[in-house]
């Protein structure tokens, strides 16, 4: 066992399943030679050749035209968005032509997309998106969103062996931040499960990505005041575990939900009529939320701060939701 | 590239004129029939009509070999008989029937067939099969499966992002892909004039460095040659090729469009010109039909049409609890997904797969990218000492590093 980064963990899952199945394959910009704009596809050209590893023009529906159309012929394209603010470039390929396949003409689309998202590295209003919300919202796609090493590298690898389109958001936040021991060997973490990261009887924060680490700091920060938080990492934002979620907040009886995604429209307001639908009557308070701003993500650090969830906004949140 | 003479004049087999002209009647027959059910208020939703158009459909279609994929358009009813699809394929599709091909979940031409047929369903956006068939295409070449896939594309949708984007990139792989663009010179009500300052289309290919055809898009023999000469030189490797073949919409946009914007003389031009009377008149000066085959077909074609009309008209529509479901695949149950290779997988496997990475560029030697643990990437993530100031409360301190998998207590690994 050795300590991998979150990087490293996506390098992994990828070398693994093209090493084991000759029908993956991954197409994008820059995979190739260079390895990938953060080096997450570094290797994989030398080891597996200019067949499996496709440098693409700058063409986000092409790329994603091109994976689904792999896809038919039974193999499992991983693309590439170089960064995931240019997904929404192909935005229609994704929602009318992947999306809709197997429902509307019973075709399989096993294709993962995935690419590296989320703020905190001063990237900008156009290299800091978190678009996992305009997917959310389409039936036919799966959406994951992991927070460590470990799941990164099993979600992954589930992703790909997946028989649906995968939307596979990795943090790059995190990428070089988290280090984890993994097993050595094969293993894959299963699609549409969460996972409680700590447990805690006061109340339930929901979280996802990076903002899963800072639900954690917080929580530490809380259980100093005596209230002991649950932290639950969704992991799979469509489909969503609705059993984890709903079992926590049956003994907790109270809910805040976090995530680093913009707050109207974001996931915690699905989660808060998931709640009133089916456990109105177990809540204490009302279902709380600590998400960014409703502005695009601004440049300046001061801004990028001032525009994003922390620990002591957390903190303070679940401070509120404890007194009632 | 224009089309040459021996081309045009190229000679064909007895059954292969018969075969496209037949196909040509049976495409004008199926879309009449449509069009009287239209008018019984049997169609549900529009219904389009490639009247006027059929020899580019039949004569494009028809020089694909069985292996080959094909993505038709809402004009190309004519393309998916060739391929094999049964009429009533078509008829139970457009009256949203429970015995269609989608069972009723979408219309029209939308609907496919992956492991028989090859057909690539469309979906309305135009434009969007363009990169889809070529990811066929180069999927197939990876398989070693020797395809070569076909889509058809209009005048209005060649200005669409896609269709550039897909015809670059097919062009960048030298996919085996042949794209039809039906020059009818109109899109809905905008003519042709008015959505691209080019006289002709197929000078699109130029911006791709790919080889181009301008057809007679009403002459099926032409459009039939053209194409199976662009369908091999796909297949040999020459990379994507664009046929444009002029033609004329000879009804409006669909059924609701009485396309009263159409100028007279155009229309009555173009009306003279009608590609099942022209293939006809030539079968019969050549001999190659007589008044007593063109009857034994009419009736052929009369008593199948009737049977296929009948069944969809028979069919019921879809139960409404069948609205579930289906949304997923569900894994190896719902459909074992297995690649058809052609080729020794070993090749495509380390160490055969494994090369050099570098680039190579003609004249400037090689290239190698940066690489190792601390290759600098994107938005300083390396040196953290260089990063000024974490925001607060978001750096993952170092007792924090692994609190994921240490405080997990239930579910996850
Ligand atoms: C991307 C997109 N925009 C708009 C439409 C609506 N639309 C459907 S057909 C059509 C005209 C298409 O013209 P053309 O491509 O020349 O094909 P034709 O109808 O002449 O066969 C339009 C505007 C569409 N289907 N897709
Ligand atoms: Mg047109």
């Amino acid at each position: 066992m050795a300590a991998i980064t979150f990087l490293e963990a996506i390098k992994q899952a990828m070398f693994e399943e093209m090493a084991a199945d000759p029908s993956v394959v991954l197409i994008g910009e820059d995979v190739g030679v260079y390895g990938g704009a953060f080096k997450t596809s570094e290797g994989l050209l030398e080891k597996f050749g200019w067949e499996r590893v496709i440098d693409t023009p700058i063409s986000e529906s092409a790329i994603i035209g091109a994976a689904c159309g792999m896809s038919y012929l039974g193999l499992r394209p991983i693309a590439e968005m170089q960064f995931i603010d240019f997904i929404v470039c192909a935005f229609n390929q994704i929602t009318n032509f992947v999306a809709k396949g197997h429902y509307l003409w019973n075709a399989p689309t096993p294709m993962v997309i995935r690419g590296p998202s989320g703020g905190g590295v001063h990237g900008g209003p156009f290299h800091s998106a978190n678009p996992e919300m305009y997917f959310v919202h389409t039936p036919g796609l799966k959406v994951v969103y992991p927070s460590t090493p470990y799941d990164a590298k099993g979600l992954l690898k589930a992703s790909i062996r997946d028989n649906n389109p995968v939307l596979f958001f990795e943090h790059k936040f995190l990428y070089r931040r988290i280090k984890e021991e993994i097993p050595a060997g094969d293993y894959t973490v299963p699609l549409g499960k969460a996972v409680v990261r700590r447990e805690g009887e006061h109340l339930t924060i929901l979280s996802y990505a990076a903002m899963m680490h800072t639900s954690l700091e917080a929580a530490e920060a809380l259980a100093k005041e005596g209230i002991e938080a649950e932290v639950i990492d969704l992991r799979t934002l469509l489909p969503l575990d609705e059993e984890t979620i709903l079992q926590s907040v049956k003994k907790t009886n109270k809910c805040l939900v976090v995530h680093e995604d913009t707050k109207t429209g974001g996931i915690a307001g699905e989660i808060t009529a998931l709640l009133c639908e089916k456990a109105f009557q177990e809540l204490d308070g009302p279902v709380l939320r600590v998400t960014s701003l409703d502005t695009p993500v601004p440049y300046a650090p001061t801004l990028e701060e001032a525009f994003l969830p922390n620990a002591q906004k957390v903190f303070a949140t679940a401070k509120e939701l404890a007194r009632y | 590239m224009p089309v040459t003479e021996s081309r045009r004049k190229a000679k064909l087999s007895r059954q292969q004129y018969l075969d496209l002209y037949y196909y040509m009647r049976l495409n004008r027959e199926v879309e009449e029939t449509m069009t009287r059910l239209f008018r019984q208020n049997k169609i549900v939703g529009g219904l389009y009509s490639s009247l006027g158009q059929e020899a580019i459909s039949v004569g494009t279609a028809y020089a694909l070999e069985k292996r080959d994929w094909l993505a038709p358009m809402i004009r190309n009813i004519g393309a998916l008989l060739v391929k094999g699809v049964p009429p009533r394929d078509i008829f139970t599709q457009h009256m949203a029937k429970y015995t269609s091909p989608t069972k009723g979940r979408d219309g029209t031409s939308h609907f496919g067939d992956l492991e028989n047929l090859h057909i690539v369903s469309p979906i309305s956006m135009l434009g969007d099969l363009i990169p889809v068939m070529t990811g066929v295409a180069m999927g197939g070449r990876y398989l070693g499966q020797k395809i070569v896939t076909m889509t058809w594309i209009g005048d209005g949708g060649s200005s669409t992002g896609v269709f550039h984007e897909g015809l670059n990139l097919a062009a960048s792989q030298r996919a085996a892909f042949v794209l039809i663009l039906e020059n009818n010179q109109w899109a809905y009500s905008t003519p042709v004039r008015r959505q691209v300052p080019l006289e002709n289309l197929a000078d699109r290919a130029k911006a791709y460095g790919i080889a181009s055809y301008i057809v007679d898009g009403n002459d099926v023999v032409e459009v039939y040659t053209t194409a199976k000469e662009a369908v091999e030189r796909a297949r040999a490797g020459e990379g994507p090729i664009l046929i444009e073949a002029k033609t004329f919409r000879r009804r409006g946009h669909a059924q609701h469009d009485p396309a009263e914007y159409i100028p007279k003389e155009q229309r009555e031009f173009w009306e003279k010109r009608d590609p099942i009377a022209l293939c006809e008149a030539f079968l019969l000066k050549e001999k190659l039909l007589d008044a007593k085959g063109k009857k034994e077909m009419e009736e052929k074609l009369a008593s199948l049409l009737e049977k296929e009309r009948e069944f969809a008209e028979n069919s019921p529509m879809p139960p409404e609890e069948t609205v579930h479901g289906g949304v997923y695949c569900g894994g190896d149950d719902c459909h074992k997904i297995r690649p058809k290779w052609e080729r020794p997988i070993a090749e495509v496997m380390p160490p055969q797969s494994s090369v050099e990475p570098v680039w190579k560029v003609e004249g400037f030697g090689k290239g190698k990218s940066s690489s190792g643990k601390n290759a600098p990437i994107h938005f300083g993530d390396v040196q953290p000492e260089h990063r000024a100031q974490e925001p607060k409360g978001r750096a993952v301190k170092k007792s924090d590093r692994k609190p994921a998998t240490k405080s997990a207590k239930k579910g996850g690994r």
